[in-house]
């Protein structure tokens, strides 16, 4: 496999942790009632994301938020031509999704399909109030009618880089990278 | 975790411990599926399921029926008295004519050992084994460590007994193959002539002392006496196997504090269980039918994911 990658770090855990910082009060500012508030994470990444944002929206309204995780597997619109097979985990929505905000949050907004499948996971489970989606990095390239309400960075790209988000609990680093050419 | 990339589930002698537990964590993530409002997921949809089922069958055939709806596939049910099948069609060309009317899967029950495996080489589709003769009964045994696994958290190290009808039982080899290949010591308790020669080579203790198997175990897994499948003098009498081999609350005494009580179905009451046990507290038995659906609904994905060389 071709590995030519020039990798460019466009943020770091100070970069990352502002910008989460940042979102959760634009969350605030937008969502009076913050007890109405459910902060879900889709797997993996999306995952740690929501539940430091839930930390950082404790910290600023006093309250202790719902959080849920989705996972998008078995709702991919590429299940049946993906190359690679699917891991599928749990979803934990322990909490009625009809009386609650969602906030969806996940790592990198590029096409717009994981989205779509996260929203489509979300009917199963009810009618949520509403739903809106916070992302870490926004990196173009939409091919649905999707739409971040909070970014913590839009980071213009070619559809040939590769956009790799790193988090401690997961990585052992909080930091976000661009890579020219494929990643091995 | 490793991939599985298998089109067929013939039986878990053919797996290995990381095949086994690939379809075990899969299953983990398929339960919670079945607690929702909408109990359905849209991984399987527009894809055709066919239950062919040439033995009588409740649990596993509407199991595997409830499994392939929950993921959202379309189901078809061969009734092999109201089939072409009586007509003497035989098992491959049903199978064929099934592949022609681009099905995705077969989950088949047959008498005889190996029909499954007979009919994966001959089929392009998926074949999933639902019971073939005395060989295999693979989900059965999947959903059986399944169960164990989440009451006790484990399968290394613990003490397994399998009482009964050895001999005729596909659920004992493949709980044998499984519970083996994870790492747990099994013992099989049964009359003599109802042991099979050789079952040692599996890797298994034998007894002929139902108080030895339940005294170290774990969980004990208590199969079905089939008495319609011998007629022979030597095969015990209801009353006598009762007497010397049912798992009752006096017998369980001795037994560990925290023993799980299993059963494949259906339960012969008075037979190889008493009711006080197959209802008591010990018993899982009913757990054991629900987590079915999730272990059906990760088989069918998988074996369909396999079909695609993923």
């Amino acid at each position: 496999m071709k590995n030519n990658n020039t990798k460019i770090q466009v943020m770091d855990a100070q970069a990352v942790d502002n910008a989460l910082k940042r979102m959760a009060h634009e969350i605030v500012e937008r969502n009076q009632d913050a007890s109405a508030i459910a902060i879900v994470g889709i797997r993996t990444r999306g995952e740690y994301l929501a539940e430091r944002l839930s930390l950082a929206l404790e910290r600023i309204t006093g309250n202790t938020l719902t959080r849920g995780v989705l996972d998008i597997t078995l709702y991919r619109d590429d299940l049946m031509i993906s190359d690679s097979q699917p891991v599928v985990r749990e979803t934990d929505l322990s909490f009625d999704v009809s009386t609650k905000h969602i906030v969806l949050v996940d790592d990198v907004l590029y096409t717009g399909r994981t989205i779509r499948a996260a929203l489509d996971a979300f009917i199963d489970f009810g009618r949520p109030k509403s739903i809106q989606l916070a992302i870490l990095v926004d990196r173009g390239h939409r091919e649905l009618p999707i739409r971040a309400d909070y970014v913590g960075k839009n980071i213009p790209t070619s559809a040939t880089q590769v956009v790799r988000v790193k988090l401690k609990e997961k990585d052992g680093v909080d930091e976000v990278c661009v890579f020219d050419g494929d990643l091995a | 975790m490793s991939r599985w990339g298998q089109k067929d589930l013939l039986g878990l002698e053919y797996l290995t411990g990381e095949q086994i537990e690939h379809i075990l964590l899969t299953a983990d993530s398929f339960k919670e599926v079945s607690t929702r409002g909408v109990k359905k997921v849209p991984a399987l949809r527009g894809k055709t399921v066919v239950n062919l089922f040439y033995e009588p069958s409740t649990r596993t055939r509407i199991s595997f029926e409830i499994a392939a709806k929950r993921l959202s596939a379309d189901v078809i049910n061969i009734e092999t008295e109201t089939s072409s099948i009586r007509k003497g069609e035989t098992l491959i060309d049903t199978g064929l004519n099934i592949q022609a009317l681009k099905a995705d899967i077969i989950v088949v029950r047959h008498n005889a050992s190996g029909a499954a495996a007979m009919l994966a080489r001959r089929v392009d589709i998926s074949v999933i084994n639902a019971g073939d003769g005395w060989h295999e009964h693979p989900t059965q045994a999947l959903l059986d460590i399944f169960t164990i696994r989440q009451r006790l958290g484990r399968i290394q190290g613990l003490n397994i007994s399998i009482v009964g009808d050895i001999a005729h039982s596909r659920v004992a080899r493949s709980n044998i193959w499984g519970l083996t290949k994870l790492g747990a010591r099994v013992t099989v308790c049964a009359p003599k002539m109802l042991i099979p020669p050789g079952i040692e080579k599996m890797g298994v203790r034998i007894t002929d002392k139902i108080d030895n198997a339940i005294q170290e175990a774990d969980a004990i897994n208590v199969l079905r006496m089939q008495f319609e499948r011998d007629k022979t003098t030597a095969f015990p009498k209801q009353l006598e196997y009762f007497k010397n081999f049912a798992v009752t609350e006096e017998r369980l005494k001795r037994a560990k504090k925290d023993i799980i009580v299993m059963h494949p179905g259906p339960i012969n009451r008075g037979i190889e269980i008493s009711s006080e046990v197959a209802d008591g507290c010990r018993s899982v038995i009913l757990e054991q039918v629900t987590n079915g659906i999730a272990v059906r609904m990760a088989v069918l994905f998988l074996a369909w994911q396999g079909r695609r060389g993923l």
